[in-house]
């Protein structure tokens, strides 16, 4: 992230020279339609690029801006100053519309959603009298202050390029914050995010109406440029080269926006002019060369580009500017011996197989329980039923003298039960202490904005702390700048019982976490848990490791094919013919 | 409006909403084997139509030569990635030439029988061979070594293909339109409705690819196999089915319901070399209805989708497509409400 904004940095003092420079005209004016759609493009790279989500309809987001300003310009005289806030808000409701009733669904149907939309957008705008049909709108004035006129040539050159570089810089800012973790959590999948109480549906509209409200500035600014705005700027054919542009250049970069907008525009040129001079006919040849150029990409270069470059920069680690920052507040822990969790005849039912049948058992503080039991026993789905990731066919689980039955995993995440994985759910391209400062998402309240901005320093020193306490305290403090997927099977287990920490637990939920850990790693381990069973901790533990389960819990719940076989201390359980039956079998 | 008008309008509806209901179909079965959004289905639409108006001109159709360069990529890539994971040149050799076989004899029976004018069926019979052997091409071609990759990168990548096939279409076809003539030329008239041969046609044609696709499916090893694959490509690999003749041969019969449609579709209207794409997408639309995973439901959609267009052509033009394609927006609000919760890690 610092060499992106190194960068960004190097290309703000750039823009001023080069609009000094003697240039000819034309290749100012190729400089600001590249700037145009790379704005475009940045609002890409958070959504395809960072949410793993995509869309075709970021031209048809540009014409909503465009024709806007057109429209209320021309009609009302209306300043373009305001314009730009109109067209901004028209934009956010209808990328909110078509992201609320796309985004609960799989992540095809915005896509599928957005050329539908981007179509009919098409189509209105081609067939609407009022804005002039496929002609469009003509005769728009040029942006100008105080009678200053800044909308072409190289003033606006230093006007879009200021607006792209401030919404890289805000980008970076976004992307390395509390609600920038999340949204860089949304690719793998909404479990472990919703485990983080994060709300993973609001972080996915939010980033598709950042993504949309980029491209409608851009279509402001357009429309003032070309001081005429027409359909054919806003088709889907439009939109479906701007992700060609944001992913050749590389749609997990805010460069690589920037890169494959100017690489597509100057190609586009190229071949609009050489193509039909080639096959002796005028014709839009160029898809061509786009659609098979997209295809090789995908398939030898998914990451674009500008990926070539970042592979070789070196990662300077972190600043650790957090040494003197406020810990963050803490819950109040239940008091020792006091009841924390109560499982009452909690039932899962998949069709006819019953994977969980009516457990019951109480979890008291302070104390270390264990579930086990042979594998499929049904020890992970019980886990699931209680954190809230899957719904219980019936029963009840009681919290801290709270019904927490029907909550969904966020909200029971708020209420300080954390818990690991049984397959390592993680974020690879962060830091292991980014990761970790993930588990303190509820802890905090820095939003979008304000992420941006940069307003959010304080807080964010605060999570660091935290973070680095608690890698520090399972003895993870030499791996803090590392990156997550770097970490071998062990180190990643340790990482998220850290992050589970990080969420200032009362419960902590562990799914095997010694599984794939060396002798060793397993003695750590077992030290760690009892040093946080010492410090109040209360646990719940699945594993398969019985020196390990043995040595640490304190009443052991056993399951058998989904059903309570018996619970009682290690040692009554280590005696109980029945355990020995279900692990061994009988003699016949 | 009245009754004749309503009743016009319903059955030039119900046409066009056969069509899509096969194009619908196509895409359902593409997206379930092979998790592929198929974009370019409707390129195939064009394609066909256009094929059949070359051979009606005594030309040979540009789309030969685009299926020799195809066939002779495929082959390659096939050749070469054998032999590097088989090592055995003999081996890879007969990959290739396999990959060819088809697609070159289609060519040359083409590109012989075009200057003869023969009649219209066989002229339509050639044409479908001609694009149905794109199917497998195409597949092997962009997507075959990306089959592990995200429904997301392959939407990217049907995006990409769409783009190809359009351009080509252009080059192969230029930017003329044709109209085919009809298969049929009998009117019937029932009261206030006159049916032309050619709905006739259509009706009967889309009925039957639609019980054969039934039938295929539930009553063929084959079919039974594509469905396995459609459930879990892995689980099916373990179980001998191989995941690339899987794709390959959904491609194939996406191809030939995309040229079937084509035929059907040329003598009601002039098709150019980009008209496939709209045509294809009310076909997708219709899919969308059906979740992407429903033959019934893509087929219901398809009717759909054609009866309000017909009926929004008639009240509104200029609008008719943007009637259409904003349905999705309350199609997908439903489908959203009533599944309620969104899919886990995929």
């Amino acid at each position: 992230m610092n060499n992106q904004k190194l960068f960004i940095w190097l290309l703000a003092a750039a823009v001023p020279v080069i609009a000094l420079l003697p240039l000819p005209d034309f290749w100012i004016a190729q400089l600001n339609y590249i700037g145009l759609y790379a704005l475009v493009c940045l609002g890409l790279v958070l959504l395809t690029g960072v949410g793993g989500l995509t869309s075709f309809g970021q031209a048809a987001f540009v014409g909503v801006g465009a024709y806007t300003t057109a429209w209320l310009t021309l009609n009302t005289g209306m300043s373009p100053w305001l314009t730009l806030f109109v067209g901004l808000g028209l934009t956010a409701i209808s990328a909110i519309v078509v992201g609320a009733i796309t985004l609960r669904m799989s992540g095809h149907y915005l896509p599928l959603a957005t050329i539908a939309w981007g179509l009919s957008l098409y189509y209105l705008m081609g067939n609407l009298d009022a804005l002039g049909k496929y002609d469009g709108l003509l005769g728009l004035k040029s942006l100008s202050i105080g009678g200053i006129d800044i909308g072409q040539g190289r003033l606006f050159f230093v006007l879009t390029w200021t607006l792209l570089i401030a919404g890289a810089i805000a980008l970076l800012n976004l992307l390395d914050s509390r609600p920038g973790r999340a949204i860089r959590s949304l690719k793998g999948g909404s479990q472990m995010a919703e485990a983080m109480g994060i709300s993973t549906f609001r972080y996915k509209v939010t980033i598709f109406l950042i993504a949309a409200l980029f491209a409608s500035v851009a279509g402001w600014l357009l429309a003032h440029f070309q001081r005429t705005v027409n359909p054919s700027a806003f088709g889907l054919k439009m939109g479906i080269e701007y992700l060609f542009m944001a992913v050749i250049g590389g749609v997990g970069y805010v460069w690589g926006a920037i890169v494959g907008a100017g690489l597509i525009k100057l190609l586009d040129d190229y071949l609009q002019v050489a193509l039909p001079a080639l096959i002796g006919t005028s014709g839009s040849y160029e898809v061509i060369v786009f659609g098979v150029a997209m295809v090789l990409v995908l398939k030898y270069l998914p990451e674009g580009i500008w990926s070539l470059v970042a592979r070789k920069l070196p990662r300077p680690p972190r600043k650790m500017d957090w040494q003197d920052a406020e810990p963050l507040s803490t819950r109040t822990k239940p008091a020792l011996g006091e009841l924390v969790l109560r499982i009452d005849k909690i039932r899962k039912q998949f069709g006819g197989l019953t994977a969980v049948n009516d457990i019951s058992f109480d979890l008291h503080a302070g104390k270390i329980v264990g579930l086990i039991g042979p594998n499929g026993a049904g020890k992970s789905t019980t886990f699931n039923l209680i954190t809230g990731a899957l719904s219980k066919t019936s029963g009840q689980v009681n919290y801290r003298g709270q019904d927490i039955t029907s909550l969904p995993s966020r909200e029971i995440s708020r209420l300080g039960m954390a818990r690991t994985f049984q397959h390592v759910k993680m974020i690879p391209d962060m830091t292991v202490l980014e990761n970790v400062a993930l588990g303190a998402y509820t802890r905090g309240e820095s939003g979008v904005i304000s992420s941006m901005l940069r307003t959010n320093t304080a807080e964010e020193q605060r999570f660091m702390r935290e973070a680095q306490h608690q890698l520090e305290r399972i003895g993870m403090g030499n791996y803090l700048h590392e990156l997550a997927g770097n970490l071998s099977m062990g180190p990643q287990r340790l990482m998220e019982i850290a992050r589970a920490l990080c969420c200032d637990p009362a419960l902590l939920l562990l799914d095997e976490p010694a599984a794939g850990l060396r002798h060793k790693e397993k003695r750590e381990l077992a030290q760690v848990l009892r040093q946080l069973q010492g410090e109040g901790m209360s646990i719940l533990l699945v594993e398969h490791d019985m020196d390990l389960v043995m040595e640490v819990c304190d009443h052991l719940v056993v399951m058998e094919f989904g059903t309570l076989l018996t619970q009682g201390s290690p040692a009554e359980i280590q005696a109980s013919p029945a355990v020995r039956a279900a692990y061994l079998g009988t003699e016949h | 409006m009245d009754f004749s008008i309503a009743s016009i309008l319903l059955l030039d509806g119900v046409t066009n909403g056969a069509i899509y209901a096969l194009l619908g179909l196509a895409t359902v079965l593409v997206f379930t084997v092979t998790r592929v959004i198929f974009i370019p289905q409707g390129e195939f639409v064009a394609y066909g139509a256009l094929t059949l108006a070359m051979l009606q001109t005594g030309k040979t159709p540009g789309t030969v030569w685009l299926l020799l360069i195809l066939s002779g990529l495929a082959a390659l890539m096939e050749l070469i990635e054998r032999w590097r994971h088989h090592g055995s040149f003999s081996r890879a050799m007969s990959a290739a030439v396999k990959t060819l076989i088809f697609p070159v004899i289609v060519s040359l029976a083409a590109i012989w029988s075009a200057p003869q004018m023969f009649p219209l069926w066989v002229q339509s019979v050639l044409s479908v061979a001609i694009v149905t052997a794109f199917g497998p091409l195409v597949y092997r071609v962009a997507y075959q070594s990306l089959e592990s990759a995200t429904p997301l990168v392959l939407l990217i990548v049907s995006v990409g293909v769409h783009f190809a096939l359009t351009g080509l279409g252009l080059l192969f076809f230029g930017a003329e339109g044709y109209r085919n003539p009809s298969f049929w030329d009998q009117r019937f008239t029932l009261g206030p409705v006159a049916l032309s041969g050619q709905t006739v046609i259509i009706f009967i044609t889309s009925l039957a690819l639609i019980v054969m696709m039934w039938l295929y499916f539930e009553r063929s090893l084959r079919g039974k196999a594509l469905r396995a694959t459609a459930v879990n490509q892995t689980g099916a690999r373990l179980m001998g089915i191989s995941s690339h003749t899987s794709g390959q041969l959904t491609f194939l019969m996406a191809a030939l319901i995309g040229a079937l449609s084509g035929l059907l579709i040329g003598p009601t209207t002039t098709v150019f070399y980009d008209s496939g794409f709209l045509i294809g997408l009310k076909g997708f639309v219709a899919a969308v209805m059906g979740g992407l995973a429903s033959y019934p439901g893509a087929l219901l959609g398809a009717l759909f989708v054609g009866i309000v267009e017909s009926f929004g052509a008639f009240w509104a033009s200029a609008f008719k497509e943007v009637i259409v394609f904003t349905l999705v927006l309350p199609i997908l609000l439903v489908r959203s409400l009533r599944s309620g919760h969104s899919d886990e890690d995929h």
